[in-house]
């Protein structure tokens, strides 16, 4: 990794490769999703639906789709979960948000593996995606039909549609964050970030990781 | 009879499609009315209709009521539903038999809930279709219906339901069950003849006693194109369930495609355009020179 004189920039690692792989099927997944959903969802849209081989189809596979990511994101939240715990430093952050969107980032608290952002987008598509697996089975009539009334359906069915719009929104702030955050792509694609990256958005994680780095080196190295 | 040409006033899924008007109701608009007082219950319509639409019901079980199927199915488009109710007035008690189907409502609950353009439409004449070619079986229509009519074929996943023999109306026949019935509890025509007819039997029941008979034509589901003549037209529920005058699609369905709709593709517009809006405003947030020296430092403990 060393570049010429005092560019060397040292990476952090972030993701292990099960973590990224894990992170990449669940997100095509949502976005397979997102895109059959939104196909029935509005007329305009409709059209979506040739992607998937026609109305018919991308009705059958939608629900499939969403069976798969629901296991998929559960490796994910059981990956990540105890990182995203709430902490004093998260309503710090909070409260300073109007900073942190200006990008001035100096004066905020330090911050560990996960700023108050980041856990507002896995908690909020935690408790979205139980919305849309529990709502999509009482609409999947091909197999569920018998099992709820009419009404209960009907309740389901705008449950289903509101919190996928829920859930499409909170993608866009994901990927919006990732992109406007130079250099946080490649934690997912690459697995690890640079050492100023870390420093400038989660700096006691990178104090963290720097300790873990010393503890496990030897006295030779 | 003088029919029109079955022209399209609204499909589903389609701009304008859903919210576009009839054309005001007037000698075209076509009308099936059911006599219940006249119905004897043979279920001829029923045959007739299996037979015109080449349909088959696999043969059931018994399980003591005349029904018979159990309920509407994707091949049973009608339905003779058998009622044993006890008048609370009179003490007696009355066999009370519907001729149970689409209703063909003016302003269709399936039409408005159907996500793929096309698949249901209303013809000027005030029939409601299903189009199978367009249908993606998802059973939006079910939930839409505030008669609970539409049925999913297990055998290709479509939806159906009476077409009110929309291919005999549109050569000027009448639809098969009318043409079948042995005691005429069946009429069809337009909606003025059926109307005039419906209050000719309304004072005929009256004069007999029957105080409350009238017309079953709810204006919740802006009236409907197959009308009841009623004995109890105070008392709807009394036939096997059908709902009261003031039946109108469920305002559950209204709200999913309705405002959600405008309101859900608004949110994702605005999320996309803040987004975007932001970055050209604030510009990257990049790591800066001074962020990897002292990256650097704690990273490797200097
Ligand atoms: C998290 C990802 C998901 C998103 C973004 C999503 C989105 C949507 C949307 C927008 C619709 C159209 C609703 C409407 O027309 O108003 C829909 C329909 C539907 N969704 Fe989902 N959904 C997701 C997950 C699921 C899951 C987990 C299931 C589980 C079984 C499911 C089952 C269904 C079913 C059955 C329908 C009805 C149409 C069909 O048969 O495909 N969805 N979805
Ligand atoms: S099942 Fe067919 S007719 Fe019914 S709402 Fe879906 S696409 Fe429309």
């Amino acid at each position: 990794m060393a570049q010429s004189g005092g560019g060397y920039t040292p990476q952090v690692s972030r993701y292990t490769t099960g973590a990224r792989i894990n992170h990449w099927v669940t997100a095509i997944s949502l976005i397979l999703l997102a895109i059959s959903g939104l196909a029935l969802f509005h007329p305009s849209l409709f059209g979506l639906t040739a992607l998937f081989g026609g109305g018919a189809l991308t009705r059958e596979i939608h629900p499939w789709i969403g069976v798969f990511l629901f296991f998929s994101f559960s490796g994910l939240f059981f990956r990540f979960w105890k990182l995203n715990l709430w902490n004093r430093d998260d309503n710090r952050w909070m409260a300073n948000l109007p900073a942190v969107m200006k990008g001035d980032e100096e004066k905020m608290p330090e911050i560990g593996k996960y700023n108050a952002g980041q856990k507002f987008v896995f908690w909020g598509m935690s408790i979205l995606i139980i919305a849309l697996i529990s709502s999509g089975i009482v609409i999947w009539d091909k197999y569920f039909y018998p099992y709820t009334t009419i009404d209960q359906k009907r309740v389901a069915v705008l449950i289903h549609a509101l919190a996928g719009i829920g859930a499409i929104t909170v993608w866009i702030v994901h990927v919006y964050a990732a992109i406007w955050v130079r250099g946080t792509i490649s934690a997912m694609t690459k697995g690890s970030v640079t050492a100023g990256w870390a420093y400038r958005h989660h700096r006691k994680w990178l104090r963290e990781e720097a300790s873990k780095d010393r503890a496990s080196s030897t006295p030779a190295q | 009879m003088a029919l029109p040409t079955m022209e399209i006033a609204r499909q589903s899924a389609t701009r304008g499609g859903i919210t576009g008007a009839l054309p005001p109701k007037d000698d075209f608009q076509v009308t099936k009315l059911i006599d219940v007082s006249k119905c004897i219950g043979c279920k001829a319509c029923q045959t007739a209709c299996l037979e015109w639409n080449d349909l088959r019901e696999p043969v059931g079980v018994n399980v003591g009521v005349y029904d018979n199927p159990h309920d509407l199915t994707e091949n049973s488009w009608t339905l003779m539903r058998f009622t044993e109710w006890d008048n609370p007035e009179t003490g007696k008690l009355e066999w009370l038999i519907r001729k149970d189907g689409c209703m063909h409502c003016a302003d269709p609950g399936c039409l408005k809930a159907c996500p793929s353009p096309g698949a249901i439409v209303q013809y000027t004449n005030g029939i409601v279709d299903f189009n199978k070619d367009a249908c993606i079986g998802c059973g939006y229509c079910i939930k839409g219906c505030p008669f609970n009519i539409p049925r999913i074929s297990k055998a290709n996943e479509k939806a159906y339901k009476c077409t009110l023999c929309v291919d005999r109306v549109a050569v000027g026949q009448g639809p098969a069950c009318a043409k079948a019935c042995p005691t005429q509890a069946i009429s069809f025509g337009t909606e003025a003849e059926m109307k005039a007819l419906a209050a000719k039997r309304v004072a005929d029941l009256t004069s007999r006693g029957y105080k409350k008979a009238g017309l079953y034509d709810p204006p919740g589901v802006g009236g409907t194109h197959v009308m009841y003549v009623l004995h109890h037209a105070d008392k709807p529920e009394a036939y096997a369930n059908l709902p009261g005058n003031d039946v109108k699609i469920s305002p559950i369905v209204e709200l999913w495609r309705g405002a959600t709709k405008y309101f859900g593709m608004g949110v994702l517009a605005v999320a996309a355009g803040v987004g975007v809006l932001h970055h050209m405003v604030m510009g990257p947030n990049k790591v800066t020179t001074h962020d990897e020296e002292e990256g650097k430092r704690i990273k490797e403990g200097t």
